[in-house]
């Protein structure tokens, strides 16, 4: 059964987090990796998240994303509360509602470039938009690529193929964890632009979790991380005020 | 979705190719089945309406049709005048009289021997070729030639002609009823198109020359009988009738084809469900193989399935994507399998032809019912074993994708497993007890239930083994880690390092192995009963016996050994088909004055002065039964033959012969009152003892005594017991020969396992070779695993093989079936499995050593 979406919060969030917690484990091992977290996400921004390594960055996305559950708390995506959803609605949320960028890309060998990117439409099984899909493809970049099988395209251009993915169904949000951290530098700062062109131009939301202070100069916001809870947050600044920040973060 | 499954099936071809050879073996073996025994059951079909063409109404002569465990009784033969009487009948436009022997006509072949027909029928035909109607009822084709005239000639069937070399011109002896004699090949001829009658013969005489050497002057065998027009064959048979003398009747030649034929094709179909349960055996092996890779397929693809989850992909997708792999595998394999079946279907018949069974083949039948069958089972089963790693595949969650090394934790079920197993095994051993000793089953539910109470055994040995793989790689890893030095050392951990996919791959291997040993076993209690059952009755030192060993052979040739002046005592063993109350059984004929010098009663009623001093009206009686049908000493019993003749004997004694083989009939009179009732007796046995024993000149005197019946086979009684444990292992031939192809899928699996392993752990091979492991050392590592994994199959199969023959044993002791191991054949097993792990790994240690050590690093 749909869970139809409720209506947008007047606010322009499309993603809310109401006091997360997760804790791994039990007993004397647990780990709370998430120790209560509140947040909104702006529709149409790139909202970047940073914090020292185990403060709870993929851990926190993983929840806001429906793929983990939170212990405690709840997240709502465009207006649903999501933290009881079942396996079903949640592939409906997934397919009409989210975008995945992964580190590692994650396509499918089998499948072509245009074959991967169209996978989610595939999936979901609506009518196939060719014009919006050639557009996406176009804009990733990709046009002379279609045909070809990941294994023989460039990091790069494997990440182009998975943003082209996350795009093509046009989702109230993309996530994307670390999306240049297998990349180097330049081919990285080549997939940001892409991911910060998708926000100015098609007006996509994106959440994206990094380590690159560069990375996060391109987001309209940036949260900052420690040990599980939300510590700073600073609108549109420069590389050197979030290496800055950073800094401030990491000795708390 | 569905592009998804088949790219992936793609990109894996080896594996698809190897998973799919797991089920092309079944489905070959099953259509190769369906085709041999429907090309068989068409080739007797042609023959009997080819027999019939022309005739609308058979007369034959009135037995007590009497038949059993699979013999039936001859008819008995017609006086011959009623063919003109038939013949003078207003509605009759033609009629012609005919002899068919079935069993005395013995061609002699190229080496001097008399054809061995295995059972099968050897034909001497009678016909007049000279009757004006005779083209008319003609069932035969004659290829070459003409039809034989007079003594001295005949017409040879053109499968012997071809085999032995025969041509129009040649001279070929012949023995009948009379002893051998030379007759001229005239001419060569076929059943319809039928190309050849299997081991069956025959040879076609001239009439009067037939009735003469087949004794049954002034008489036939069967009265074709066509109707003037618009005379319908029903008309035919009442007016025929009435005429017709007590000891005859007359059928619709329809009727009597039809009969024919569904007694052929109870035949047939005993070969086709003995062959199809090993189609079955090989099928429920692949079912294995298919499990397993897939399950480890689908353990590679964790990540890939996480992600297409990520991307929207419902449970139900994820699980349609296997499914349809399974589907598409299992579709184009029994596609596959079932042409591989048209050139089985050879194989078999090969095989059975080496074996000297071969049977009659037409051209080849390639019904729908194969293609639907074979096409439908080999699917369906493929589909079946995809199931649970489908539904495995659906329980990956999407965060799997984002998580290094995810590993799906158990099922639900899994805590359960070994209490599954052990329900699974007991519920088996209920099945197995319940089929083997309840006596009021029938046989289609027992064979049934032990069919499933041996595939619930496997089961729950298999889902055991995960557990015993450890211990088990423990013991039989010793000598790898013995011999293969590090290489073996790693061996043995990679084989336990995974215990459910090495126990699914062992337990393939396992159903072979256990199916192997149980015949083993088996065979070798029998072969010791059996050699029991003859020394524990039989004192003489010769046998004389037909040929093939079972079927009753010319009596006269009993008379000839006699006149050998080696042989000091002779005893004749006639035997018969007959009739006891209503229970139907051997009546054999005994030499009072001699039998017990050559056979050794046990009397439960009665001593040794019974048989010698058994008169006429006298029987011994079996006394298992006498049990069976409530005969007691001093009944008089009522033994009717196959002619319609009804003896009264008095019971005089009774006696319990070993139950596995007893050599005489149910119940036995005198020789004399034996050939009183039969037409043309035969013998199934004459003993010979002679002067100061066995030897190899008396042997030859002996056997030259007989030479002029060549069917008669001389032998020494510990001769014939090593022939009979010889024509028992060449059946066992054929059984193993039957499940080495279950063997074969199994290795196709560890095949399977063992790339995919390599596949799997390509990174740490790299590293292996990175810090110092040799390309010989990796082919060390992969062989010495594939024959761990193999050698944990024989250490499942070999007891468990011993377990069911045990069991099988004991239900059959009312036959009083030894139970004795064959250890040297077991351990030759474990050889052979040893040779089979080493065969798997030929191709992926060869692929593992390939490994190029800077690419399997950067692998991801
Ligand atoms: N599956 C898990 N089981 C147990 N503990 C976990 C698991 N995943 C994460 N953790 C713990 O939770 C904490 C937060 O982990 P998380 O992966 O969210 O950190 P992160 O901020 O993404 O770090 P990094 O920058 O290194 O990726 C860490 O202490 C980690 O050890
Ligand atoms: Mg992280």
């Amino acid at each position: 059964m749909q869970t139809e979406p409720q209506a947008q919060s007047t606010n322009g969030a499309v993603v809310t987090a109401n006091d997360v917690t997760r804790v791994y484990g039990a007993g004397e091992t647990a780990v709370h990796a998430l120790r209560g977290i509140d947040l909104e996400i702006q529709r149409g921004k790139l909202t970047g998240i940073m914090g020292p390594s185990g403060s709870g960055k993929s851990t926190l996305m993983h929840i806001l994303a429906g793929l983990d559950r939170p212990t405690e708390g709840e997240v709502t995506i465009d207006g649903t509360p999501i933290a009881r959803l079942g396996d079903t609605e949640l592939t409906k949320l997934r397919r009409r509602h989210i975008g995945f960028v992964f580190q590692f890309f994650n396509l499918l060998p089998m499948l072509t470039a245009e074959e991967n990117i169209r996978l989610p439409l595939d999936l979901a099984g609506g009518k196939n938009d060719k014009a919006w899909t050639d557009e996406v493809i176009e804009r990733v970049g990709l046009g002379d690529r279609r045909k070809h099988r990941p294994a023989e395209l460039s990091g790069g251009q494997q990440q182009r193929v998975a943003i082209a993915r996350a795009l093509v169904s046009r989702p109230t949000v993309v996530f994307a964890d670390e999306p240049t951290g297998n990349l180097d530098s330049t081919t990285g700062a080549e997939i940001l632009d892409l991911l910060r062109e998708s926000v100015s131009t098609l007006g996509q939301t994106i959440v994206m979790v990094t380590h690159d202070p560069n990375a996060c100069s391109f987001s309209d916001r940036t949260l900052f991380l420690a040990d599980g809870l939300i510590v700073r947050e600073v609108a549109k600044a420069d590389a050197h005020e979030i290496v800055t920040t950073m800094e401030e973060v990491s000795h708390l | 979705m569905i592009r998804v499954a088949l790219r992936g099936l793609g990109g894996r071809k080896l594996r698809a190719t190897l998973t799919a050879l797991a089920i092309i073996l079944g489905v070959a073996m099953m259509s190769g089945t369906y085709v041999l025994t429907d090309t068989i059951d068409k080739a007797f079909s042609q023959i009997f309406d080819e027999s019939y063409a022309g005739t609308d109404v058979v007369v034959s002569g009135k037995g007590a049709d009497i038949s059993f465990q699979g013999t039936s009784a001859a008819a008995p033969s017609v006086d011959e005048g009623l063919v003109d009487e038939v013949a003078a009948l207003p509605n009759v436009e033609a009629a012609a009289g005919a002899i068919t022997d079935e069993s005395s006509t013995k061609i002699i072949g190229s080496d001097g021997k008399a054809l061995n027909t295995q059972g099968a029928p050897s034909f001497g035909f009678g016909v007049d070729a000279t009757h004006p109607d005779f083209s008319r009822f003609n069932a035969f084709n004659l290829v070459e030639g003409t039809w034989a005239e007079g003594d001295g000639e005949v017409v040879l069937d053109a499968g012997v002609a071809d085999r032995e070399g025969y041509q129009v011109g040649d001279t070929v002896a012949i023995s009948t009823l009379r002893p051998k004699q030379d007759f001229e090949v005239v001419g060569i001829a076929k059943i319809g198109d039928v190309n050849s009658l299997g081991t069956a013969t025959f040879a076609i005489f001239d009439l009067a020359a037939a009735q003469e050497l087949l004794d049954r002057e002034g008489q036939v065998d069967t009265i074709s009988v066509a109707g003037a027009d618009g005379t319908t064959p029903e008309q035919l048979v009442s007016e025929i009738q009435p005429v017709l003398p007590d000891d005859a009747q007359v059928r619709l030649a329809t009727a009597e084809a039809q009969d024919d034929k569904e007694e052929i094709s109870e035949f047939t179909s005993f070969i086709e469900y003995f062959l199809l349960a090993f189609a079955g055996i090989a099928l429920f092996v692949g079912a294995f193989v298919i499990f397993n890779t897939l399950s480890i397929t689908v353990a590679q693809r964790t990540r890939e399935f996480a992600t297409m989850r990520t991307v929207g992909a419902s449970r139900r997708q994820v699980l349609w994507s296997v499914i349809v792999e399974a589907l598409t595998i299992g579709i184009l394999a029994s596609i596959i399998g079932l042409f591989a079946g048209l050139g089985l279907a050879i194989g078999l018949n090969e095989l059975f032809k080496a074996l000297e069974l071969d049977l009659p083949t037409a051209e080849t039948v390639f019904a729908t019912r194969t293609i639907v069958v074979s096409l439908l089972v080999g699917t369906i089963i493929t589909l079946v074993a995809g199931l649970f790693p489908a539904i495995r595949a659906t329980r990956v969650p999407p965060i799997a994708a984002v998580r290094e090394g995810f590993t799906l934790p158990p099922g639900r079920l899994h805590r359960f497993t070994p209490y599954i197993a052990v329900l699974t095994m007991a519920l088996s051993l209920f099945l197995l007890g319940y089929s083997m000793f309840r006596d009021e089953l029938d046989t289609a539910s027992r064979l049934l239930s032990i069919a499933g109470g041996v595939v619930l055994l496997f089961v729950g040995v298999a889902m055991i083994s995960s557990h015993l793989v450890r211990p088990l790689a423990a013991v039989v890893g010793w000598p790898a880690r013995a011999i293969g030095g590090a290489a073996g050392k790693l061996a043995r951990g990679n084989s336990v390092r995974n215990p459910g996919r090495t126990a699914a791959t062992a337990a393939a291997l396992m159903i072979g192995i256990a199916l192997v040993t149980f015949v083993a076993v088996l065979a070798n209690g029998m072969k010791a009963s059996n050699r029991e059952a003859i020394e524990d009755q039989v004192i003489a030192d010769y046998v004389v016996t037909a040929q093939d060993g079972f079927t009753p052979f010319v009596a006269a040739a009993g008379d000839s050994v006699a006149e050998a002046p080696q042989a000091e005592l002779v005893a004749n063993v006639r035997s018969d088909l007959a009739r006891v109350g209503d229970a139907e059984t051997y009546l054999t004929g005994i030499e009072p004055d001699t039998i017990l010098e050559t056979y050794r009663f046990d009397w439960k009623e009665g001593n040794d002065s019974v048989a010698s001093g058994l008169g006429d009206d006298g029987a011994i009686v079996d006394a298992n039964f006498a049990e069976d049908h409530d005969i007691a000493v001093g009944d008089t019993i009522r033994v009717l033959t196959p002619s319609g003749q009804t003896l009264e004997q008095e019971v005089m004694g009774l006696y319990e012969p070993p139950p596995f083989y007893p050599l005489l009939g149910g119940v036995s009179v005198t020789k004399e009152r034996f050939d009183s009732a039969f037409e043309r007796p035969r013998n199934q046995f004459t003993f010979v003892n002679v002067a100061g024993g066995p030897s190899g000149a008396t042997t030859a005197a002996l056997t030259e005594a007989v030479a002029n019946f060549p069917d008669a086979k001389v032998q020494t009684r510990e001769a014939w017991i090593n022939q009979q444990d010889e024509d028992f292992n060449q059946f066992l031939t054929m059984l193993y020969v039957l499940l080495a192809l279950s063997v074969i899928v199994s290795i196709f699996g560890m095949v399977n396992t063992l790339v995919l392993s390599v596949y799997e752990r390509t990174r740490e091979l790299g590293m292996l070779r990175a810090v110092g492991m040799t390309r010989r050392q990796a082919r060390r590592m992969v062989r010495h695993e594939s024959v761990i994994t193999a050698l944990i199959g024989a250490a499942l199969g070999l007891p468990l093989g011993v377990f069911l023959a045990a069991l099988v044993t004991r239900a059959l002791q009312e036959f009083d079936v030894r139970f004795s191991v064959p250890w040297g054949q077991l351990v030759f097993f474990a050889v052979i499995a040893v040779i089979v792990g080493i065969l798997a790994a030929i191709m992926p240690a060869r692929r593992a050593a390939k490994l190029n050590v800077l690419r399997a690093l950067q692998y991801e």
